[in-house]
Formats: structure tokens, C-alpha cells, sequence
């Protein structure tokens, strides 16, 4: 009797556990499908927005007059963003497809830059149709890479996932067609990646090529900067300090030092350039308790402390409480200039105004010590070219960094128009709306946490 | 013993009726503002009341969300202006005790409603001539509570008065929304929650660096979900709950701090499986990971 009960049971449970595992097996497979589906998507409309790309290119270089050219570069722009924006969804972080990528943004930049440019007064030079054409014939084999690749990857039922996994795994797949089709993709745009994109679009590089190569002095030794250290601090003995050198690759080369403070039970992190050893940042890591002091306060100990470590004249440019934490940005004053591209950030402890860190790499990087400023028009002549809506409450001279990335002398009014504050910055030599800034607003909370 | 007991309890008693009476007094007079000097980028409960009395006569129309923001800085200069003071945004004394003379201010009420989340009509009176430097509007005498002042207010006649809201706002880096800071929280803490906090905020500062980069997707959901590119993501550990810390490093790294010197990649040594990352150009060890270029 008993026994009958038992296998009874067992076999209901046997028959229990297979139909437990065989509907998980069904969800996985469902949610393995839905994942492949993604990627899917985001191929084929990669390949897609790849084929409208290169019809798009194809057409502006037809075109001549210049009010059909504008749209169509516009739409040039649009296309590389989407392309790009499939390129993100699929899976080839680790696989070189960065070339691709870039010729992407290259493309996409040139294409508004010119899209927004006025054609009439300022055409497309004899270079930039030699580019266009260069990327017509950049984007024809990108786009049969591709199709080869997609059809192959149809022809022989290929699924991502597989790629997915073979990645993670990091074994080969048995078949890496869409692998080797990528790297072929990436091979093909490497060969070009020297097209002339013209003096707008390097721009974006010119920023990368930013070195510290300027800074005055010599190089320091490790000894020499743990003094600067202490020194910066004005730390007592009884501070472990750990040095390390940054690799050879590193863009800046610097010292990164760890102080640990036993007294106070922080540690700090700071950077220091090897020539001239400058603070690149500096970061105190330690629990801050409620806020006791108001932000003004905290500004007044950031203000003490840039006075005590920098030669420039600095002026606040933002101010913001993060609950028990402020932070300020300041900007260079040159001769009552605001030099923008300057900038450094101090964050203040509101517990007691500890300076909680630092961070001067932009001002180092562009930091320049003498300009000749260029106002050639006055201030009024200036305030013709705004928006006459708009409400001027404040005027000063600034310099900025504009959006193709050179160094321009404006005519800067803080103002607003409706409820928004903006900051507009008018060309002070031929009075160009250079850049039109609203200025946030605090984010309502959705959630409190 | 007995006896000094009951002193005591009759000392507090008298104590306690004098703060009392202060906390009375204090409803419609200076001190009802903390002695700080309030300005652009504050929080806090001196911001609310601020705004409350602001709005109250008529200067500020924005909503009371403790943040000192343009609006409430804008609003402040015009009070400043009407009532002949130096025009310099700045809440400190002069200003604040001329405010507090011209307004009224019912701080329980106001933190109730912001407590609750709750919609609240035009707080004080009438939209009026600021000059009269006299509040009709609010009908309660000081220090009695009066849940129904602005509400009864309401009624009496405010022709210009827009509804505006009670709602608790936070400052967040220019071009990032808290959502933002949230999600990358939450990447920071899956990538790295063993890592020292320098580590955690360069990785959030790679996240950056990735957005800001020609060769990565251009937001931040774009940048941490992109498949196979951080492995919290690919193995879930992204849905953990963050910690306190990782925020810190994610704000910290918003507001612009960059241990990693531009870096874009970095993995861990000592599991990392693909060979390909090692021919990164390497810049820089940060606890367990290096960071390449």
C-alpha cells in the first residue's frame, strides 16, 4: 500500500520537475529569441540607414544649387546619427569596430556644419567637394561590406546570440562570418581615415590634441612631489603617502598620490603634472556630516582657498548646493574678461568647509598668459543682434570656446526671456550670436533617495 | 528631593513657555530665517521660506521647491529693488529682516504641503504693488496655526495669481538629469563596489568620457547599455541597489572630476578574458582596474 503511495508520488513529482524544466527551457528560449530580435533590428536598420546614407551622399555631390544642398546635408546628418545609433545596440564592443564608428561622427559633423552654414554667402569650397566625393566612395564599400555580410548572415541562418556568446565566452564561433564581416567593415573605413574632413571638423580632434606641454618648470622628481603634497596640504608627519607614475601612454603625464590621514580617517587623491607639478585634481574622500554652514560660507573657504593656490585672478561663475556638498566653478578674469575655457572647480564640505576637492585640468590645458583681446564693436552695437524679446539684466566681456572650437571674444548678457534666464554671448568683432545658453533650472524630485 | 524635583520641572516649564513665546514671535519676524546668508545654487529650508515670502508679495511666481534658482534670484533683485536696497541677489540680513517685516510666513503649513507633495494655490495674498511693503492679503494672526490661510485667501480675489506648486526640487550637473545620475549610479556599483571610492568615480568618469567620445553612442543609457561593454550589465549586477558612495563618485564625476586622465576603456587584469583590450594604450592602475585610452 505504502509502497504504491511512494511511486505514485514519485512519479508525480518526476513528471513534476520535467514539466518545470521543460517550461523554462521554453522561457529562455523566449527570452533568448527576444534578445536576438533586437539585434536583429538593429542590424538590418544599420544596414538600411547605411543604404540611405550613401544614396544621400550621392545626391549632394548632383546637386548645385545651394537651397537644395542645405536639406540635403541636413539630411545627411540626420542619417549618420541614426546609423550610429544602431551601431551602439549590437554587440561589438570588443570587436574593432571603432573606425566605423568615428567615420560615422566625421560624417555627421561635416554634414551640419555645412547644412547650417549659409550657402549663398559661403559655398563649398573645391576641398570639400573633393571630401564629399572621398565619402560618397567611403560609404559605397561600407555599405557592400555590409550587405555581404547581412546576406551571408540570412543565407546561413546566422544568430547574434551566438556572437553574444562566443564573445562572452571568448571562444570562436563555429562561424564567424558576422565577425569577420565587421572587421572587414572596419578594415575598409581605416584605409580612409585620412579624408580631408577640412579645417571644421578636426576641430573635435584638436581638443584631443590638448597637452600640458606649456606648463612652466621643470620636471619633479616622486620626492619633490610628495613635498608639494605636504606642502599642499600643510599635512603633518604622521600622513601615509603612496605615489605611483602614470603609464607611458597616458595623455598628461603626472604622479597620482594617496594621502591617508589617521588623524581624520580620510584619504585624499590628487593628481600632479610631472612638469612643473601642478595639481591636475584633487579628491578628499570622507563621510560629511549635515550641512551647518550655508553655501556663501562655503564659497568664501573655496574663494580663500584659490587665493592661496593660484597666481590668477578668479571669478564665480556657478554656484550649486548638492545637499551637504557645494560646489563652484570658477573662471580666469583677464583684465576684466572672463576667459571661459579656464575654468576650475572647488567642492566644499557644508559641515564644516573642508575643500573636498579640486579639479584644474581645463584651466591647465588651455590656460594661456597672454591674449589681445578684439572688441571691435561696442557693447550697443552688440545688443542690436539680440533677440529684442529678450530682457538684458547684466553685460560683461567674456571669452569663449565656440562650436567649432576656436577661441572668440564676445559680449556676454545675462538676461531672460519668459521665465528662463539665458546667457548670450554676441561676437564682439562682428557681432555674431555666437552662443545662446539657457540656464538650468533645478530638476523637480520624482523620488526621494 | 521632592520638593527640588518640582523646581526643576517648574524652571523647564518657564523655559519652555519663553521658547514658546519666541517660536511665536519668531512666525512674522527675522528670526524665523536661519542667521545664514542665503544664495544662487542654495537648498534648504531657508530657500522655502524665501520663496514663500517672495511669493507672498508678489514677486516670485515659480514654484516653492527649495532650490535657489534664477527665478527666486530675479525675484529677490526686484524685491531688493522696490524696497531701496542694495541690488545684489543676496539673502543676508537687511534683506532678510525687510522681507520678514512685509511678509508673513506659516513655515508648518508650507512644509506640510511640501511633505505631501502636495498642489498648492498662489501662497499669501494678491498679486500687489510691492511698495505698499504691507501684507493685506493674509488674514491669520502670527502664531496661531492656519492650515486655511492661503487657502482661504485664495478666494478673496487674486485675479493674476497662478497656481503654483509645492514640490521638492535638487540641483543637478548642467546637461544631466537625475535619472541620469541614478542609472550611472547604478553602473558604477555594479562595475566597481569593491573598487576605493578614487576607482569608483573614474569609472563613472569613463561613462562620461565614452558619451563625449566620436566612438561611442552619445547618451548615457546609450553608453552603459551598449551590448558587451560593461559586464554588470551583461550579467545583471547593474539591478542592484547603489549605495551612497557610488552616487558621491557618480556627482563627483558630473561635476567634472577626472582621475583617469580622459580614459575610455579599463578592465580588470586579472579577469579580463579578451586579448584585445591588453593592446589598448594603457594610462594609468586605479585599485584593481587599468585604464586605457
Amino acid at each position: 500500500m505504502i509502497r504504491t503511495i511512494l511511486i505514485v508520488l514519485l512519479f508525480v513529482a518526476v513528471a513534476g520537475t520535467g514539466y518545470w524544466g521543460y517550461s523554462e527551457h521554453q522561457e529562455k528560449n523566449a527570452v533568448l529569441l527576444q534578445a536576438e530580435n533586437n539585434y536583429q533590428r538593429a542590424f538590418h536598420d544599420l544596414n538600411f540607414h547605411m543604404d540611405s546614407l550613401h544614396d544621400k551622399i550621392g545626391e549632394t555631390i548632383a546637386m548645385n544649387t545651394r537651397n537644395q544642398l542645405s536639406p540635403a546635408l541636413a539630411q545627411v546628418w540626420r542619417l549618420t546619427s541614426e546609423a550610429h545609433n544602431d551601431v551602439g545596440q549590437l554587440p561589438l564592443t570588443l570587436l574593432p569596430f571603432n573606425k566605423t564608428e568615428e567615420f560615422l561622427t566625421k560624417m555627421g559633423e561635416f554634414s551640419y556644419r555645412a547644412a547650417v552654414r549659409d550657402l549663398d554667402k559661403n559655398p563649398l569650397s573645391d576641398k570639400e567637394y573633393n571630401t564629399l566625393k572621398e565619402l560618397y566612395a567611403n560609404s559605397t564599400e561600407i555599405q557592400n561590406e555590409l550587405r555581404k555580410t547581412e546576406s551571408l548572415a540570412q543565407k546561413n541562418n546566422l544568430r547574434w546570440m551566438d556572437v553574444e556568446m562566443a564573445l562572452a565566452t571568448n571562444k570562436q564561433p563555429e562561424d564567424n562570418t558576422i565577425i569577420d564581416g565587421f572587421k572587414t567593415v572596419d578594415k575598409s573605413v581605416e584605409g580612409y581615415s585620412d579624408v580631408d574632413f577640412g579645417t571644421e571638423v578636426s576641430n573635435m580632434e584638436k581638443m584631443k590634441d590638448r597637452d600640458l606641454s606649456q606648463l612652466k618648470g621643470k620636471k619633479i622628481t616622486k620626492e619633490e612631489a610628495k613635498k608639494i603634497a605636504v606642502d599642499f596640504f600643510q599635512l603633518k608627519k604622521n600622513v601615509k603617502i603612496t605615489i605611483e607614475s602614470t603609464g607611458k601612454d597616458a595623455k598628461y603625464d603626472a604622479y597620482s598620490l594617496t594621502l591617508y590621514n589617521p588623524d581624520t580617517k580620510g584619504t585624499t587623491y590628487m593628481d600632479l603634472t610631472k612638469k612643473g607639478g601642478y595639481p591636475l585634481y584633487v579628491l578628499y574622500d570622507r563621510n560629511v556630516g549635515k550641512p551647518k554652514i550655508s553655501l556663501n560660507e562655503a564659497m568664501l573657504q573655496a574663494e580663500d582657498f584659490l587665493k592661496k593656490h593660484m597666481e590668477s585672478q578668479m571669478e564665480m561663475v556657478t554656484s550649486d548646493q548638492y545637499d551637504n556638498i557645494g560646489v563652484f566653478t570658477y573662471a580666469r578674469l583677464d583684465n576684466g574678461v572672463r576667459i571661459y575655457p579656464e575654468t576650475v572647480s572647488v567642492k566644499v564640505a557644508l559641515d564644516n568647509g573642508d575643500i573636498m576637492g579640486y579639479e584644474g585640468t581645463d584651466f591647465l590645458l588651455a590656460h594661456v598668459d597672454k591674449r589681445t583681446p578684439t572688441f571691435k564693436i561696442s557693447e550697443q552695437e552688440a545688443r542690436t543682434n539680440l533677440n529684442p524679446k529678450f530682457q538684458v539684466k547684466e553685460t560683461s566681456k567674456a571669452l569663449i570656446r565656440n562650436d567649432i572650437n576656436e577661441e572668440v571674444y564676445c559680449y556676454e548678457f545675462l538676461g531672460i526671456l519668459g521665465d528662463d534666464t539665458f546667457r548670450v554671448f554676441i561676437n564682439a568683432e562682428n557681432g555674431n550670436e555666437e552662443e545662446v545658453r539657457k540656464l538650468k533650472e533645478a530638476e523637480p524630485s520624482y523620488n526621494d533617495i | 528631593m521632592k520638593r527640588n524635583s518640582a523646581y526643576i520641572k517648574g524652571a523647564f516649564i518657564a523655559i519652555a513657555l519663553c521658547f514658546g513665546l519666541l517660536a511665536g514671535f519668531g512666525q512674522n519676524n527675522a528670526h524665523a530665517f536661519s542667521n545664514q546668508v542665503v544664495q544662487v545654487g542654495a537648498t534648504g529650508e531657508d530657500v522655502v521660506e524665501l520663496q514663500s515670502r517672495l511669493q507672498y508679495l508678489g514677486f516670485y511666481t515659480g514654484n516653492i521647491d527649495g532650490v535657489f534658482g534664477w527665478r527666486t534670484y530675479w525675484a529677490l533683485r526686484n524685491f531688493q529693488y522696490e524696497f531701496g536696497l542694495p541690488i545684489d541677489g543676496l539673502a543676508g540680513g537687511t534683506t532678510k529682516n525687510k522681507l520678514a517685516k512685509a511678509s508673513k510666513y506659516d513655515k508648518a503649513w508650507v512644509n506640510k504641503q511640501i511633505d505631501k507633495g502636495k498642489k498648492f494655490s498662489y501662497y499669501g495674498g494678491e498679486k500687489k504693488s510691492a511698495k505698499s511693503g504691507e501684507a493685506k492679503g493674509g488674514s491669520a494672526k502670527s502664531g496661531t496655526p492656519k492650515a486655511g490661510t492661503a487657502k482661504g485667501t485664495k478666494g478673496t480675489g487674486q485675479a493674476k495669481a497662478k497656481p503654483a506648486q509645492v514640490k521638492p526640487a535638487k540641483n543637478t550637473p548642467d546637461g544631466y538629469s537625475q535619472n541620469d545620475v541614478n542609472l550611472m549610479a547604478n553602473a558604477v556599483y555594479g562595475e566597481s563596489r569593491g573598487e576605493p571610492y578614487i576607482g569608483q568615480v573614474a569609472v563613472a568618469a569613463v561613462i562620461i568620457n565614452r558619451v563625449n567620445s566620436a566612438s561611442f553612442p552619445n547618451t548615457v543609457s546609450g553608453v552603459i547599455f551598449e551590448p558587451g561593454a560593461f559586464t554588470a550589465v551583461a550579467d545583471g549586477q547593474i539591478y542592484l541597489t547603489p549605495n551612497k558612495q557610488a552616487k558621491k563618485a557618480v556627482m563627483d564625476a558630473l561635476n567634472g572630476w577626472d582621475p583617469t586622465g580622459e580614459a575610455e576603456y579599463y578592465f580588470n587584469p586579472d579577469t579580463a578574458t579578451s586579448g584585445w583590450i591588453w593592446t589598448r594604450p594603457q594610462i594609468k592602475k586605479i585599485g584593481k582596474h587599468i585604464f586605457c585610452n
